[in-house]
């Protein structure tokens, strides 16, 4: 039975649960998940149709959370904006902070200092570390195990947002990259402290792997289920963690070598079956892999100014141009474009949310298992809607 | 990686009389792009991502660009305006013209395959009101399903052949593209009727009548 064959769904403002009337296949249900339900992340909605306990079609619907930042961008100055990144996707401020930095600094032009660059590979490896570790609690949160997983992933991200508070000042609001550097130093002491918490973070991952990884239930709910084939994935352009757990070698950090990320050796995990295991799997190895690389930049962070003294910060203008430039966010390939006339503001500032393009892919994932299984799916896909809805 | 001009080159010997251009960028990053026609765009792309030295599997980011009317004077600059958005030179007393505003959809391409990009393609509408159909192309890269319901919905772009063509961040009901440079919001965006809505008019009937001018000067009483 295609798709096209079920009666068609319009949004509507009637009961949660109606039943759709198929005359060859009885009586479909019609469920519309969220927004407010828990296992949806935010104000999400997932219409789903069921064909007992299958889904047979299903929707995302959003945009609840949607304030048009990219209209607030082009209406302010391009130093205004880069708050406005942190409330993007707001686990991950700072790597939200560098990926705009780094569109302004190519469309004008800037370099950056060395100390600098060291900083930012710093603190993007603590938003990874921070956001699997969230992700895989959520993870487990939804598909059952309530609340342990979730309090000791927690307590280690607590760890790291101190770092983040006592440098920049606010815990997840960050607001911390310039163009041309960051905004304040790290003191040698705070360099110590995210040394100590990268040494040890480690065993954090045993601890947690030895609950879980190997764990029957969960291995249950999560093999087989939600399975991406590596073709779809690079059509539908879904980036990050989930596009690898499908078996494509594709790491912004290694295919473009933005910053320093070059000199520091590490490996990508890929997954082999693509479904919702490999995906946990990839991102619990990805955060071993982050762990040498903090430690590697923790040691070889040189000494010099965080912040070219040359560099224009307020009152900042970009020559006319247009420049589209992406880093590997923890959720995948997050991007900005900018055109530029030269004025204070750009002309067009858009953000390619890689939340929003990893949902494309989400009925494809969810089309022939239960319902059950498609809050595991949503939850290994690991959107923020902060992001997607913009 | 070949350049644009090159990739021009190639798709030109393989469909003579395709509308191609190079669209310079004059940025220090110089991504330049390849604006394609209407008509052959879905065959283009569909090249673009087949071709061996290309290999183009991976639609990153789909976005729409607003261009308004602009001057342009007639005797200093030719006909196209500057497609990265440079302001029109002053020529002088010039007679200065109107270039229409037109919108314009913009696919940044990279190769998962190859490991290389980004290519640029830009689709261009014929203007801002009744022509703002280009083709869609979902069915070459599935990513931009979502991306170009955005620009539908933000923009007013429609996408021929697009599957599912509806709004996405905004709701259903909603009348306007926000993100056109000249939307501007209505007044009453949240008036709902309420009571007030009429008891207030009435009210202000009963009200004092406005004081002289030389009244108001003297200020309040003490």
């Amino acid at each position: 039975m295609s798709v096209s064959e079920i009666a068609p769904l319009t949004p509507s403002a009637g009961p949660t649960v109606r039943s759709v009337r198929d005359e060859l296949h009885g009586d479909l249900l019609e469920v519309s998940m969220g927004p407010h339900h828990p296992s949806t992340h935010g104000v999400f909605r997932m219409v789903a149709t069921l064909d007992g306990e299958t889904v047979t079609r299903l929707k995302p619907v959003f945009g609840y959370l949607h304030r048009n930042h990219e209209k607030i961008g082009e209406n302010t100055s391009y130093l205004s904006s880069m708050p406005y990144t942190d409330r993007l996707d707001y686990l991950c401020s700072m790597t939200n902070n560098w990926a705009y930095a780094l569109a302004v600094e190519r469309l004008s032009g800037q370099a950056v200092p060395e100390r600098a660059e060291y900083l930012r590979v710093i603190l993007a490896e603590l938003t990874r570390l921070l956001n699997h570790t969230c992700l895989a609690g959520f993870l487990l949160q939804d598909s059952g195990a309530s609340g342990t997983p979730l309090m000791y992933a927690f307590r280690e991200r607590e760890k790291i947002l101190d770092l983040f508070e006592s440098l920049s000042g606010s815990r997840m609001m960050c607001n911390f990259q310039r163009f041309g550097g960051c905004r304040t130093d790290a003191t040698p002491a705070w360099l110590g402290a995210a040394a100590s918490l990268a040494d040890g973070y480690g065993r954090f991952l045993d601890e947690f792997e030895a609950l879980l990884t190997g764990n029957e239930i969960l291995m249950a709910r999560t093999q087989g289920v939600g399975r991406l084939p590596a073709a779809l994935a690079v059509s539908a352009g879904v980036t990050g963690p989930v596009l690898r757990a499908s078996g494509v070698d594709y790491d912004l950090r290694k295919v473009d070598g933005y910053g320093v990320y070059p000199r520091f050796a590490f490996r990508v995990p890929l997954g082999a079956h693509g479904d919702v295991y490999d995906r946990y799997m990839v991102r619990v190895l990805e955060m071993r892999e982050s762990i040498r690389i903090l430690q590697e930049a923790l040691r070889g962070i040189p000494g010099g100014p965080v912040m070219d003294p040359k560099a224009k910060i307020r009152g900042f203008r970009a020559k006319p141009g247009e420049v589209y430039s992406r880093i590997e966010g923890p959720k995948g390939e997050i991007g900005f474009y900018l055109i530029s006339e030269g004025g204070p503001n750009p002309y067009r500032y858009r953000v390619r949310p890689p939340s929003l393009i990893n949902l494309t892919i989400l009925e494809d994932l969810c089309l022939g298992h239960t319902i059950a299984d498609t809050v595991v799916i949503l939850g290994s896909i690991d959107i923020v809607l902060g992001e997607v809805d913009r | 990686m070949e350049t644009a001009e090159q990739i021009r080159d190639r798709l030109l010997a393989r469909f003579p009389g395709a509308p191609v251009a190079v669209v310079a960028n004059p940025g220090p990053g110089a991504q330049h792009s390849l604006l394609l026609g209407a008509s052959h765009a879905a065959d283009l792309a569909r090249f673009l991502r087949d071709d061996p030295g290309l290999r183009l599997d991976f639609c990153s980011n789909v976005t729409g660009v607003d261009w308004l009317d602009r001057e342009i004077a007639e005797a200093a600059k030719p006909a196209a305006p500057d497609p990265a958005g440079a302001p029109a030179m002053e020529a002088g007393p010039k007679a200065a013209r109107i270039q229409p505003g037109y919108l314009e959809v913009v696919y940044h391409l990279y190769s998962m395959a190859l490991k290389h990009g980004p290519v640029v393609l830009r689709l261009r509408t014929g203007n801002r009101s009744d022509q703002v159909t280009v083709p869609s192309l979902t069915p070459v890269w599935r990513s931009c399903e979502f991306q170009e319901r955005e620009v539908f919905d933000l923009f007013g772009v429609t996408f021929a052949g697009h599957p599912d063509l509806r709004r996405i961040l905004m709701w259903d009901e909603f009348k306007d593209h926000p993100m056109r440079k000249d939307y501007s919001e209505p007044d009453d965006y949240e008036w709902e009727p309420t009571p007030h809505g009429e008891v207030l008019p009435k009210a202000r009937r009963h009200y004092p009548a406005a004081p002289a001018a030389t009244a108001a000067k003297e200020g309040p009483a003490p």
